[in-house]
Parts: C-alpha cells; sequence; structure tokens
C-alpha cells in the first residue's frame, strides 16, 4: 500500500484556480490556434461561441502550469511514505474534453486525481501512473477532463 | 454557402492532408516551457540529457500546441471550423527535441452530419507527425465540427 500512499492514488488535489484574460487568451492563440472565436471579440460573437473563448489548448496548458507547481509538495509529501518519487515525462492523453467553453473572465479550478499505476518491465523503477484531470469554472461547471499517463519514478 | 475551402463536404473519408515541415528552435519550447511547463528537461539541455528524453525535449502540450498551429495554417483556418469537443488521445511517442524538423498529416476517418443542428457535420480524423527521421513524435485523434457548404443536400 505504501507506493499507492506515495503517489496519492485516490486522493484529488486542488492545483489551483485562474481567471482567464482577454490578452493572454488572444496571446496563446495568436501563437498556436488562431482560429478568429479565440483572437477577435467581434469574430467571436458570430461564432457558434457567441463571445471571446480560450483555444482548448491554452486550457490544458494551464492546467500544467498550475499541475508542474505541485510538484514540489507532491515529492516532499511521498517522503512521508518512503522513498520520494520523481516526476518525468507524459507518454500520453485520453479521452480530452472540452465540454464548455472557458470564456474571458472564468475563474477555473484545476484539479488531479492519480487513479492507478504499473511497473514499466522496459524501464526498471519507473511505473506508469494514471490521472484523472478536471477544471471546473466558477459556477461549478465541468470545463474540461481527460486522463493523462506519465511517467514517475518509484521503484 | 461558404467561400472556405474546406466545408464539411471537402473532407471525404480516407482524404489526407500533408502540412509543413516545420522546424522546432530551442528558444521557442523553453519560452512555452518557461509558462507553462517548467519541467528541468524542458527548460534546459543538460537537465534534459539526464533525463528519460535524452535531450532539450519539448513539453508535450507544446508539441500539440505547435502540432495545432500548423494545422490551423494547413487548412483550418481556410475552414468552416466550429471548433473541437475533444480528443480521443494523444501519444507522445517520441521527444520532440530543439532543432527537429516536423511534418504533419490528418487522415480523414469517418464523418455524420449532426442530427439537431443542421448545417453542422462531425469530422472524425487522426493526425500524425514525424520528425526529419520519418519516425512518428506525436499521434492523436479527434472530432471536428464544420459548417456544409450546401445545408441539407449531405448524408
Amino acid at each position: 500500500m505504501s507506493i499507492d500512499r506515495r503517489l496519492g492514488i485516490g486522493e484529488t488535489v486542488t492545483l489551483g484556480s485562474h481567471t482567464f484574460g482577454a490578452e493572454e487568451i488572444k496571446a496563446f492563440a495568436r501563437k498556436y490556434d488562431p482560429q478568429r472565436f479565440h483572437i477577435d471579440e467581434e469574430e467571436a460573437r458570430k461564432s457558434v461561441f457567441k463571445a471571446l473563448c480560450a483555444s482548448g489548448w491554452h486550457t490544458i496548458s494551464m492546467w500544467m502550469k498550475y499541475n508542474a507547481a505541485t510538484f514540489p509538495a507532491s515529492v516532499e509529501r511521498s517522503k512521508q511514505f518512503g522513498d520520494p518519487v520523481e516526476f518525468g515525462p507524459a507518454a500520453g492523453l485520453r479521452d480530452l474534453k472540452w465540454l464548455k467553453p472557458v470564456y474571458v473572465g472564468d475563474t477555473i479550478t484545476f484539479t488531479r486525481t492519480p487513479q492507478s499505476h504499473r511497473a514499466l518491465a522496459s524501464r526498471p523503477g519507473w511505473r506508469m501512473l494514471t490521472i484523472v484531470n478536471e477544471g471546473i469554472n466558477q459556477n461549478g461547471d465541468k470545463v474540461m477532463s481527460f486522463t493523462s499517463m506519465v511517467l514517475v519514478k518509484a521503484a | 454557402m461558404t467561400d472556405k475551402k474546406w466545408a464539411y463536404e471537402d473532407f471525404e473519408v480516407g482524404r489526407s492532408i500533408d502540412f509543413g515541415p516545420r522546424t522546432v528552435e530551442a528558444g521557442e519550447m523553453i519560452e512555452f516551457a518557461r509558462e507553462f511547463d517548467p519541467q528541468p528537461m524542458h527548460l534546459d539541455e543538460a537537465a534534459g540529457k539526464e533525463s528519460l528524453l535524452g535531450g532539450l525535449a519539448a513539453s508535450g502540450l507544446f508539441t500539440t500546441s505547435i502540432f495545432m498551429s500548423m494545422m490551423c495554417d494547413a487548412y483550418i483556418l481556410d475552414s468552416t471550423s466550429q471548433g473541437s469537443p475533444g480528443v480521443d488521445y494523444v501519444n507522445f511517442r517520441r521527444p520532440l527535441l530543439a532543432g527537429d524538423t516536423v511534418r504533419g498529416r490528418t487522415t480523414v476517418l469517418s464523418k455524420r452530419a449532426s442530427a439537431s443542428k443542421p448545417g453542422l457535420g462531425f469530422i472524425s480524423v487522426k493526425h500524425e507527425l514525424f520528425n526529419q527521421n520519418d519516425e512518428l513524435v506525436c499521434d492523436m485523434a479527434n472530432s471536428g465540427m464544420f459548417l456544409l457548404r450546401k445545408p441539407g443536400a449531405a448524408a
């Protein structure tokens, strides 16, 4: 059980909350997703979204920003149950859903819930950790959910 | 009627769209990582070499973001895109390393007109990103919503 405790299996971590501003939505979109409803208020009003909203890639990238910020605390916490875990790269994502638009002024609270893990035969000492992740807006509506598979060093 | 080159009808099942190439510079990878994914292997050459990734490697979300920008340039900006509800899967197959030159391909898997929203259709596609050695770096599948060129005429 101690490896489950070290990895925080089943424990939801609230990563933080972020209020999306118009300028950051447009700045991200100009670089990576310059569809008109992400870069121009007037065009967005005429679109299916009816107002300027963040690229889905911006929303998940912001989740990552808050996620990464909690790594030192997670590593520190893992020491209570044995050797510290070390976070490695992600192998992939599953079922990434952008359930509702993220509009200018929306405050999104991000969470992470480690779900399961398995040892990697190809990389001794490393495990594949499956994590369920969400973003919830100020009205309690889920705006994004996805599952990530991340390599962690935890023998 | 739309003046866009890519409407729902133009995404024929089995059709592939090739795009790129694009060379990824260390500076843009680091800039993204500083903001959204400040893990050492995404920020620093030496830390990258010591990591599983074997060099200064892009954040997975930088990879998907530039993948998106390449698709926008290739066809999405000249399309009737109405956004996407999500992504079925993303696999990070190989590290995207500083200086790599990538090219992409989108292949149409299936399509259907919306039953509830006349004039709108869903296109299911897979996307592949290859490096300069023709190795698969990242692949993903999703469905996108596009307006019909001739609402009412499509199956």
